[in-house]
């Protein structure tokens, strides 16, 4: 099999996702607090704060237009830390994907299971914001529910990138390049701590390609109660760095990894 | 694709009517095999064939490729040319279906610092679709084998290493399989956890279990396998069963030389009297069909120590793979 087969995946991948689920619930939580109090505190902290000085953004408070970057940035933070660090330290600091690449299980099936994983950790992370939201009177409209619909892709998205991240890395330390490069940069270009259209027009092109910024034009509009246009092309633009960063990592991976 | 024909429910561990030793054909044969790395070949032409049953010895110095072998026979890395068989499926292709059947022993420990002793066990099987209920009803069967009865409960970090690797023995048996791959299973464990390893192996032979086992420890070796292959620098360069390497290769007795007046012995009476004399620092190794003449002019020069042995395996392995240091 050529190291640029697409991905040969198979029903094993649900084993490797129940370890991962497993290590969780003993670590559960910590974990909840790292995905829900670190976000929500920022989100008070400058929603409140910060907002007392701003008139409303887009035609809402504050605090009502910062939920909705909130739920977009911790969602893409907590796949990409899953998909950066945790498996890294499976993959080359414990050693576990060799281990289970000795029962039937093959590689593409691991990275498989640990983008699903990535995805399922997001959807947490995202509803733990959106119950914080909802029980602060932040967000009122029933609409915001369906941003659970959104979340998973989000969380595929960066999984899929995260991975190729991993799949490159000697180190931990490689990472703050993603951080710093990527992640953080995109983060402000993206219309989650202040609306797209106060950028500069260079960068509002910039804006376009970033899968962030397609989420938040999802989220954003559930969250204040809107259907959000151009819905079908923001979830396609998600859905593809998703799969491209999945089948991006599974290459680089099994170059890594099985070559 | 999806294959959800591969549940399996692990039978009994210990197997009243398993299947005697030797009568199972090939459960594994590489022919021609070679895998490159730039310009290193690590597995060159290699060709073997392993029955059921059997214990298999893989022997080699460090980087000889015998992991590079091992990974290439369970379908992990393809080969660049060669074919293999592996429990009657073709590798890499069927690989994934081949491990079913398949125990792995690596040389690292990779177990899963997060679980307990038990849950270790009942991921893994898991990961055979092994259902919990089977697995949980045959973790105590294993850990009582691993010597770790007692221990479900604990934690990895508590366990020693020879604990860690005799879990790892009980991890590599999950899916009761057929054959099993052993990495050096007994690196960096003490006399004691060795020899207890060692114990358990012959129990699985004894079961029918074949085994393909790397080492460079030429005493386990001679303990366990029935058939032994040296590897060097990717060659396989001796087979044959411990008793037939030690005839073919190497004479039968051995005196091994130091002290005062070394070099004087050794141009004189060592050189006329053994068939064959190796230098390693201070010692030198006298190799001769009979050994009497020269204990007897060992017996008549002052200031030298001897040591007379029966040739051994690493005898043979020393000699053809040279006694320069590998690293």
């Amino acid at each position: 099999m050529s190291v640029y087969a697409l991905p040969r995946v198979s029903i094993r991948f649900v084993p490797v996702w129940r370890r991962n689920f497993l290590v969780w619930t003993k670590l559960a939580a910590p974990s909840v607090l790292f995905n829900l109090a670190d976000p929500t505190i920022y989100m008070l902290g400058l929603g409140y704060g910060l907002g007392t000085f701003l008139p409303d953004v887009g035609g809402v408070p504050y605090i009502a237009f910062l939920a909705a970057g909130t739920i977009c940035f911790s969602t893409m933070n907590t796949a990409t830390f899953e998909t950066l660090y945790s498996a890294f330290s499976r993959m080359h600091v414990q050693r576990t994907w060799d281990a289970i690449t000795n029962a039937p299980v093959a590689l593409d099936d691991i990275v498989l299971a640990e983008l699903i994983w990535a995805a399922s950790k997001s959807v947490l992370s995202g509803l733990a914001i959106l119950v914080v939201v909802y029980a602060l009177g932040i967000v009122a409209s029933p609409l915001a529910a369906a941003t659970l619909a959104i979340v998973p892709l989000i969380g595929l998205c960066f999984g899929g990138l995260g991975l190729v991240i991993t799949a490159l890395s000697p180190s931990y330390d490689f990472f703050s390049y993603y951080f710093t490069l990527i992640i953080t940069p995109m983060a402000m270009l993206s219309g989650v701590f202040f609306p797209v259209d106060q950028l500069p027009q260079a960068l509002r092109i910039v804006a376009e390609v970033l899968p962030l910024a397609h989420a938040t034009e999802l989220v954003r509009p559930l969250t204040l109660g809107a259907i959000p246009e151009h819905a079908v092309l923001h979830v396609a633009v998600l859905l593809a760095y998703g799969t491209a960063g999945f089948y991006a990592a599974t290459i680089l991976f099994r170059r890594r990894l099985a070559s | 694709m999806a294959d959800l024909s591969e549940q399996c429910v692990a039978p009994s561990l210990v197997s009243e009517d398993g299947p005697a030793r030797g009568n199972e054909g090939v459960v594994l044969r590489a022919a021609n095999l070679r895998k490159r790395y730039g310009e290193l070949e690590v597995v060159a032409r290699a060709s073997f064939a392993i029955h059921g049953g059997e214990c298999f010895g893989l022997l080699g110095p460090n980087g000889a490729g015998k992991t590079t072998t091992l990974r290439l026979c369970l379908g992990l890395i393809a080969p660049d040319s060669g074919a293999i068989e592996l429990m009657r499926e073709p590798v890499p292709s069927r690989a994934r279906i081949a491990r079913r059947t398949v125990g792995v022993v690596p040389q690292m420990d990779n177990l899963d610092p997060d679980f307990t002793v038990a849950e270790n066990l009942l991921v893994f099987g898991r990961y055979f679709g092994i259902t919990d209920a089977s697995s949980r009803a045959r973790i105590p069967e294993l850990l009582e084998f691993a010597g770790l009865a007692g221990r479900a409960s604990s934690r990895i970090q508590t366990l020693s290493g020879g604990m860690r690797r005799r879990l790892m023995l009980a991890r590599a048996l999950v899916n009761d399989p057929e054959l099993l791959f052993m990495d050096e299973p007994t690196t960096g464990l003490d006399p004691q956890a060795r020899h207890v390893i060692w114990d358990r192996l012959k129990q699985l032979l004894a079961r029918g279990k074949t085994i393909l086992l790397t080492t460079h420890f030429m005493e386990e070796a001679e303990r366990l396998c029935d058939r032994i292959a040296i590897m060097d620098r990717g060659r396989f360069i001796a087979e044959g069963t411990p008793r037939e390497l030690i005839e073919r290769h190497i004479e039968p007795h051995v005196i091994e030389v130091h002290g005062d007046g070394l070099e004087a012995w050794a141009n004189g009476d060592g050189v006329h009297l053994a068939s064959r004399l190796e230098r390693s620092g201070e010692t030198i190794f006298c190799y001769a069909a009979d050994a009497a003449l020269l204990l007897a002019s060992l017996e008549r020069t002052n200031g030298l120590r001897y040591l007379h042995r029966p040739a051994d395996l690493e005898d043979v392995f020393l000699k053809l793979t040279g006694r320069e240091l590998r690293d």
